[in-house]
């Protein structure tokens, strides 16, 4: 830990009791991203769900939207250290798109627009632990939080719950992502302070 | 704000306390599209779980560098190598 | 003298506020102690680290504004010029909170790309500056450090700002570009101009950096500091006009103020 800094705090407000351990809460929603923000069309929009046997499931956005959806409030924690408490979003559950989907994979890797990819265990995504969410506080998801649509798995990390999602493969094996492979703990847990490899 | 990239130069403090001599000023060739640039070049996006590099030309990843406590991770596999100026050799 | 270019790892160590000394009416030059200091190259930077009580800390990158005889000086000095962001987290404390007496971790200096040295190989080439906002602050670093070398290789800085009270280091720059030793300096406003100016205000462009700056043809060395988008449009505005890109060194600060 460097020196203290005199007077400074910073602005964030101060860490609560209700929160992982390390994390601050937050009254704004701080953008991250490793790359240039994907502007995707919702008209050229598809997510799709391939299995391990290479079959594809495929919505495009008027059959995304036509599909029963959740309102989730729920707590995120971003693994640089801030958290936001009961943030409202509508989506899809996993559950209601895996339905149909014939798999007997145990790890996904959810894709985004721009390349960003990161994995989790097919049984972190199903039984209401999961969404592709696209309104966020009542409005659509903007871009840079990851609009159209983008995975949101709140009980991970929030790298884990991908922006901008296109796709989701499922495997017989776990294949880090792109934070994963390089220190990111492969998975992620906030309550145990799963930030690193080793953690 | 995501589209506010950086350029490498804020990456000289990062990796100046990996290596011993001045990163900024080596240059490197995108494995992506082969364009080259100096490392100060190059877009950063500094507003993420680690600094990404990114090529000016194409956009494809450089490298990326994540710090850990105690520890940092460094991944330049996109790039096909760096070039950098040994002072005194 | 020793120029330090990089000479071994960067680590954190801590300065102290000698003194403090307002800029503008959001701007202040912070001028630090820092014994051990190794010494810097006009244009380089330090990365600023705070930390509050409870450990949550957070960085941030200021260029130099100090000539380097200042941190070759003993004990060392280095001076940081902060623009205050109405919605910063650091440069309010920088800016407000900071006082004489107080410790500043600093990692630095860092860089070895963006800098002008008056003993380097290129020396002699005639030099262009353009700085958009805070931008002037790495530039300023060098022509500080041409007059304190004795240099004569002739400086042009293109300084843009909204209007006159942005303008930093305004005494000193009109002091330093009246002295009649090959520095020249055109201020472009983009919101007011002066009272009493005749120029249009307005966005740099290309008639403004072919009349204030030089022609490709005199092979200048050309730095170019501010925001993402002030830097790329001047950057393509000169190579439209026939600079040569690899001449061109860029280095772009966050929105409106430090690098984040």
């Amino acid at each position: 830990m460097g020196i203290v800094s005199p007077g400074f705090s910073g602005r964030r407000r101060a860490a609560d009791e209700k929160l992982p351990p390390g994390q601050y809460l937050v009254t704004d929603f701080p953008v991250l991203s490793a790359g240039p923000t994907p502007r995707v069309d919702t008209g050229k929009w598809e997510l799709s769900i391939t299995t391990e046997a290479g079959q594809v499931h495929r919505w495009d956005w008027a059959a995304f939207q036509a599909l029963p959806t959740d309102e989730p409030t729920v707590d995120i924690h971003c693994v640089t250290k801030w958290s936001k408490l009961g943030t409202h979003w509508r989506g899809v559950s996993l559950d209601t798109l895996l339905a149909d989907v014939k798999t007997s994979a145990g790890f996904a890797v959810a894709h985004s627009y721009g390349g960003y990819t990161t994995n989790l265990p097919l049984a972190d995504l199903v039984d209401g632990q999961a969404w592709v969410a696209f309104d966020f506080e009542g409005k659509p998801l903007e871009a840079e939080h990851g609009g159209p649509a983008r995975l949101l798995v709140p009980h991970l990390y929030f790298w884990k719950s991908a922006k901008w999602l296109t796709g989701i493969t499922l495997s017989d094996h776990d294949e880090p992502g792109f934070w994963e492979s390089l220190g990111y703990h492969n998975y992620g847990d906030p309550w145990r302070e799963q930030r690193y490899w080793g953690d | 704000m995501s589209d506010d990239y950086m350029d490498g130069n804020m990456l000289g403090g990062e990796l100046g306390e990996l290596f011993s001599m001045d990163v900024t000023s080596a240059a490197l060739t995108c494995v992506s599209c082969g364009a080259s640039w100096m490392v100060a070049q190059t877009h950063v996006y500094p507003h993420a779980p680690g600094m990404v590099a990114r090529c000016p030309t194409c956009d494809a990843v450089l490298l990326r560098l994540v710090r850990g406590p105690g520890r940092a991770w460094l991944d330049l596999r996109g790039v096909t190598c760096l070039q950098l100026a040994v002072p005194g050799s | 003298m020793a120029r330090a270019a990089v000479l071994g790892r960067l680590t954190w160590r801590v300065g102290t506020v000698a003194a403090l000394r307002d800029e503008t009416d959001t701007a202040r030059t912070i001028v630090l102690d820092v014994p051990g200091w190794p010494g810097q190259l006009a244009g380089q930077h330090v990365d600023v680290r705070l930390t509050a009580p409870d450990g949550y800390s957070t960085e941030r990158s200021y260029s130099i504004a100090s000539a380097p005889a200042d941190g070759q000086a003993d004990p060392p000095v280095v001076e940081l010029t902060v623009q205050r962001l109405a919605d910063g987290e650091v440069s309010p404390y920088l800016t407000q909170t900071l006082a004489v007496g107080y410790p500043l971790e600093l990692r630095g200096p860092v860089g070895g790309w963006f800098v002008w040295n008056p003993d380097g190989p290129a020396s002699a080439r005639p030099v262009l500056l353009v700085a958009g906002g805070s931008g002037v602050v790495p530039l300023m670093a060098m022509i500080r450090e041409r007059a304190a070398a004795g240099s004569h290789t002739p400086f042009k800085l293109i300084y843009s700002v909204r209007d006159p009270g942005a303008l930093l280091y305004a005494s000193e720059l009109a002091r330093r570009g009246q002295a009649g030793d090959g520095l020249g300096i055109t201020y472009v406003y983009t919101r007011t101009a002066p009272p009493g100016s005749t120029e249009p205000t307005g966005r740099i462009n290309a008639a403004a950096l072919a009349s204030a700056g030089w022609p490709p043809d005199q092979s200048p060395a050309v730095f170019v500091c501010g925001p993402t988008g002030f830097v790329e449009a001047v950057a393509g505005l000169l190579v439209h006009a026939g600079h040569d890109p690899g001449a061109i060194k860029t280095e772009r600060f966050g929105p409106s103020g430090g690098k984040p």
